[in-house]
């Protein structure tokens, strides 16, 4: 009988070494262990033993038992990790071929810098403002110290609506209307479109944009309005950016100042990008012309101010490198992808 | 404005480079545009002396020239026949270069070594104008005072440098040499020295041969007059001519000249009337008759309007006050006796005059931007003093001044700390009134007197404080950031409108900008009705042209037009937003429009429908917390296809369309291809947005749900089923969801079978199946009120 256990044992060693799936070894089991398995059938046997014989054999038909069980279980451990890798490996997909998509939309490159330039400023305490594009005469000339026979208003070629409504050539109006609401401490920025009567070429728009600013409260000087802006244009160009302020004439300001920014390309020495000048012009500005201050019912004895007024279009086409004013309002799906 | 630094140099030496002269000019406000040396494509090009001249042994028509350089003797074989030997010629050498980037090496001419060319004017860029003695075709002969192997820039004095001045409209006094040299002594802390206008000799007395008189003193503040008489007209000297010259002015003659150099150097126009076409011995400074007319110089005969002020004699108009002389009135070559006008006209006038007449002249120009009419006298005053110095006449005695101008000088308070405040400096009085003191201002107790020369622009203590600045240095103001915390942020509508942009970004749509004024014919291009009001527009009255000449009322055509142009350019699909505005009109024009801000969003191409775009505006809406948003069929707006269009509202309030662009509308924007447009208004939808959001508990007891299959006529919108639904179930209603819709073999013609999902729920307890059932019943109760049965 022990000769036999021996031969179970050796036997289901190999069958088991030889099982290739879950099935396989289920069969085994029943065989085996099972009720009517082999393994079972000898110790029905054991009856017929004698008293000495029976624990001995008793011991040797339970430890092959448990010697077959413990087998099982790694072979069965042994299968499932088999056939976990068989499956993985049918699996196996080309990472490298395309995502699938789920296209989003993208921000006109106008919005795209104008939230930035806002963004810089909010950060800077400001507000934003906004007015009407179809203004009176009053607000976008005359309340800004431009009367009707002043030589300034034919260099902006204004489309006119009747003699006294136009359509806005300059964000500066909302200056006016701000500070005849709002009493200071006045902190905004105020973008928006504006309009001249300029054909359509590569650099000029009857209809382009501006971004106005305007500080007014007790105690504004000209250093307030260049700090401003130089953290403004390091913001938005980076620390290592330098700026200059000359003077310039606007009738609203007084100071006045136009900014420029050193040519990122030749660092001021001269080149094409500049027209050798080393410098671009980047906005204008100045302190508010106390007659406008006046004109809004702000005292200018108690109140000074400063404002500054920046071309949107100027500012994105220098960052995206865009060549022609007109791409921007093609709206070609090709052009507005790229930002 | 070019200046001639030469000229520039009669007043004050800066001392500096010119690249130095340009920085700091602009940085003291006199914006410099750029800088260009005179000649500089003349290079290795000398003064030479011909000493020898022997025919070409094998050209008849080539002679060969011994020249003298300085340093030796070069051979130069030559075509002209203007030379001789002894003469001055300007020589190009081998390897030189010349006017329109011709270069010049040595080479054989019929077996002969030339080792160069002699030059004419042209060769050298110039013109007989410039160098009066030379002749336009053949070798330049100098009659320079100049030696073999000068540089020949320097000889000929086309060496000078010019720069070109950007000058502000408030600066009218800057559009002159002396302007300049008052800016330029300022800048570079240098004494100024100013011609002393003064005549030597005169002869005879103006008042026997000629009377002024100014009808409107209005327009015309002062009109001074002086005369010349023997006139010989000739060239004028180098001298001028070079300063002309590098002031961007051609030479012409003496008489001519001197009046052109006073206007550049004083920034005051002139005339010079041939006296003997002033009938009567008469100027008289009136406004143009009704129907009157005059030929200007130019040979173009003009008419002239009652508000044009003219210069006349007794009869006619001679000349367009500051704006054009006429046909006779100028010098011509028989010009014996001439008066200058030297006057102040009203700049707003001659604006008009030019803008009307369609000429704006260098006169014009100089007026329309205001002069001091102070400097009338200096300017007449130097005219006759150069008459003198070049001989070009006799200088009459006298002179008729009419000045109507009376004007007090203008006077600010000082305020030095004021001023410093207001910069953000700190100087000391001294310094203040030392640079005010270099550009003409006047300090004396307290009260600073404004040059008449800056008169018209400097009014307060502003603009002192401003002239403080240029000299102190913009530069030198330190930078400080504004101080002070400030409530700044964006408004809850800036918000909403930005999100808005977010969430159309992120269901695909691409932003668009495009012009807020279009043309009238995009209202027929979607087909608006002819009384629609929105054809009633804001109307520009100048516009550049159709295309641009109303203010758009609808944002839906701009978007086709963009939709159309990328179709055409085969991007055959895509989404597209605007965050548009829209510019309703009032009663009339002269009242404000509305304008109002619209979102549009268009989708086009073979994978959009109606309710992918139905899908992007829901997602918004209720991300945004709009709630309560209906659509209702509309059958009526022509720009849409009638059975796929939708109003858009809240409440009782429209506040948009969403529709398919009908098959008529788009061939007229020639897409081929199926677009769907919607437009909000974006006021109005955030008006409608949920405030306070109130947390509710998530739920804990289970749902269940019921699902109806409904029969019910094909008209009958889902909206109202489902409305009826809501209705009928009451509270515990959480979701109902439509899951089908089917037309066909089953079910009766003309009617549909719908199928929803009702999802049940109490927040309280668990729901038993009698409240189920009960709900059920009371939905098909609500149904039947619409004729819709159980689908058996």
């Amino acid at each position: 009988m022990k000769e036999l256990l021996e031969q179970i044992r050796q036997k289901a060693r190999q069958e088991l070494a030889a099982a290739e799936d879950s099935k396989g070894l289920e069969e085994l089991r029943v065989r085996y262990l099972g009720k009517k398995g082999e393994l079972t059938a000898i110790l029905k046997q054991m009856g017929a033993l004698s008293a000495e014989e029976r624990p001995v054999i008793g011991q040797l038909a339970n430890q092959i038992r448990a010697e077959i069980e413990t087998e099982l279980k790694e072979a069965d451990a042994h299968i499932r990790q088999h056939m976990l890798e068989k499956k993985l490996a049918s699996e196996t997909i080309d990472v490298t071929l395309p995502g699938t998509p789920c296209p989003t939309g993208k921000e006109h490159p106008l919005s795209l810098v104008l939230n930035e330039v806002e963004d810089i400023f909010i950060g800077m305490g400001f507000s934003i403002a906004e007015g009407p594009e179809v203004e009176t005469d009053y607000y976008n000339f005359e309340a800004l110290n431009l009367p009707k026979d002043h030589p300034a208003r034919d260099t902006q070629d204004t489309f006119y609506i009747t003699e006294n409504v136009l359509l806005r050539t300059q964000t500066s109006p909302v200056q006016v209307r701000v500070m005849e609401k709002q009493k200071p401490p006045i902190r905004i920025i105020a973008p928006g479109r504006v309009y001249r009567s300029d054909a359509v070429d590569a650099t000029h728009s009857p209809l382009f944009h501006q971004i106005e600013g305007l500080v007014v409260d007790k105690g504004v000087t000209m250093a307030d309005l260049k700090g401003t802006l130089e953290i403004f244009i390091k913001r938005l160009y980076g620390e290592d950016s330098v700026v200059r302020f000359r003077p310039h004439h606007f009738p609203f300001t007084e100071p006045s100042a136009e900014m420029d920014i050193q040519c990122f390309n030749c660092h001021g020495a001269g080149c094409p990008v500049c027209k050798g000048e080393g410098w671009i012009e980047i906005l204008g500005c100045g302190m508010v012309h106390p007659k406008v201050l006046a004109n809004c019912n702000i005292d200018p004895e108690e109140y000074s101010g400063f404002a500054f007024g920046i071309g949107l279009e100027r500012i994105v086409m220098r960052r995206f490198a865009i060549n022609d004013l007109r791409l921007l309002y093609e709206n070609d799906l090709r052009f507005l992808d790229q930002f | 404005m070019d200046l001639s630094l030469r000229w520039l140099g009669d007043y004050v030496d800066t001392g500096v480079t010119p690249k130095q002269f340009c920085d700091a000019m602009t940085m003291s406000g006199s914006k410099v545009e750029c800088y260009s040396e005179e000649a500089d494509y003349i290079t290795n090009c000398v003064v030479g002396r011909i000493i020898n001249i022997e025919k070409h042994p094998d050209a008849d028509k080539l002679q060969v020239c011994q020249v003298d350089v300085g340093d030796r003797s070069v051979q130069i074989v030559t075509a002209a026949t203007n030379v001789f030997e002894g003469a001055l010629v300007p020589v190009a050498l081998d390897n030189s270069t010349l006017a329109n980037g011709v270069k010049i090496k040595k080479g054989k001419l019929r077996g002969v070594v030339s080792e160069g060319m002699m030059c004419s004017v042209a060769e050298l860029g110039v013109t007989v104008h410039d160098f009066p003695y030379a002749i336009e075709d053949g070798i330049m002969i100098i009659e320079e005072c100049c030696k073999p192997g000068d540089n020949i820039r320097d000889a000929l004095g086309i060496n000078d440098t010019t720069v070109e001045f950007e000058i502000t409209s408030n600066r009218p006094d800057c559009l002159s040499v002396i302007g300049l040299a008052r800016e330029a002594a300022a800048t570079f802390d240098k004494e100024l020295h100013l011609p002393q206008p003064k005549v030597q000799h005169e002869a005879g007395d103006i008042h026997d041969l000629l009377s002024v008189e100014v009808k409107n003193p209005n327009l015309c503040r002062r009109y001074v007059a002086r005369m010349v008489k023997d006139i010989k007209i000739a060239p004028s000297p180098r001298w001028m001519r070079e300063r002309l010259r590098a002031s961007g002015v051609r030479p012409i003659n003496n008489l001519v000249d001197i009046t052109n150099y006073v206007m550049l150097e004083y920034g005051q126009p002139m005339h010079a009337f041939d006296y003997k076409y002033l009938k009567g011995g008469k100027i008289v400074v009136r406004n143009a008759a009704e129907g009157e007319s005059i030929t200007t110089l130019d040979g173009v005969e003009r008419k002239l309007t009652p508000d044009m002020l003219v210069i006349c004699d007794e009869e006619k108009p001679s000349c367009v006050a500051g704006v054009m002389g006429g046909e006779y009135s100028g010098i011509q070559d028989d010009t014996n006796t001439v008066v200058f006008e030297s006057a102040n006209f009203l700049g707003s006038s001659v604006r008009i005059t030019a803008k009307k007449l369609g000429m704006r002249t260098e006169s014009s120009g100089r007026f329309e931007k205001g002069l001091d009419s102070r400097m009338c006298m200096d300017a007449v005053n130097r005219a006759c003093q150069l008459v003198e110095m070049l001989g070009a006449g006799e200088v009459v005695g006298g002179y008729i001044d009419i000045d109507n101008a009376n004007e007090a000088p203008v006077t600010v308070d000082f305020c030095p700390e004021w001023i410093n405040r207001f910069l953000g400096i700190d100087i000391s009085e001294e310094k203040m009134i030392s640079i005010l003191e270099k550009i003409g201002y006047k300090v004396e107790n307290g009260v600073i007197t404004v040059p008449s020369f800056r008169a018209g622009d400097t009014r307060h203590k502003a603009d002192i404080a401003e002239e403080i600045a240029r000299f102190y240095g913009y530069d030198v103001i330190p930078n400080t950031a504004v101080t002070g915390a400030a409530q700044g942020g964006l408004t809850a509508e800036q918000k909403f409108e930005k999100r808005l942009g977010e969430l159309l970004r992120a269901n695909g749509c691409y932003e668009i900008e495009t012009y807020s004024f279009i043309s009238p014919k995009y209202y027929d291009k979607i087909n608006l009705p002819e009384d629609s009001e929105l054809r009633r527009s804001v109307v520009i009255t100048n516009p550049l042209g159709e295309d641009t000449s109303v203010m758009r009322t609808t944002c839906v055509p701009s978007m086709l037009e963009v939709i159309a142009r990328n179709y055409n350019n085969r991007n055959l699909a895509g989404r597209l937003y605007e965050m548009g505005k829209v510019y309703l009109p009032k009663e009339t024009p002269d009242i404000l429009p509305d304008e109002r801000a619209v979102a549009v969003v268009g989708t086009f191409g073979d994978k959009e429908d109606f309710f992918a775009l139905k899908g992007i505006l829901n997602e918004a809406f209720e991300k945004l917390g709009v709630l309560g948003v209906e659509y209702s069929a509309l059958r009526t707006d022509p720009a849409f296809h009638p059975g796929r269009c939708a109003e858009i509202t809240v409440g009782e309030k429209k506040i948009g369309v969403i529709g398919e662009i009908s098959p008529a509308v788009l061939e007229n924007y020639g897409i081929g291809t199926r677009a769907y447009v919607a437009s909000v208004d974006i006021a109005d939808i955030f008006a409608n947005r949920i405030i306070d959001k109130k947390f509710k508990p998530t739920p804990r007891f289970p749902a269940s749900t019921r699902d109806l299959a409904i029969i019910c006529d094909d008209e009958i919108p889902a909206a109202s089923l489902e409305k009826a639904i809501r209705a009928g179930a009451g509270k515990i209603l959480e979701k109902v969801e439509l899951f089908d819709v089917y037309k066909g073999a089953s079910v009766a013609p003309g009617k549909k079978s719908v199928a929803y999902s009702m999802t049940l729920r109490a927040p309280d307890r668990t729901l038993t199946v009698e409240e189920c059932d009960r709900a059920v019943a009371k939905v098909l109760k609500e149904l039947e009120k619409l004729g819709a049965k159980l689908r058996a």
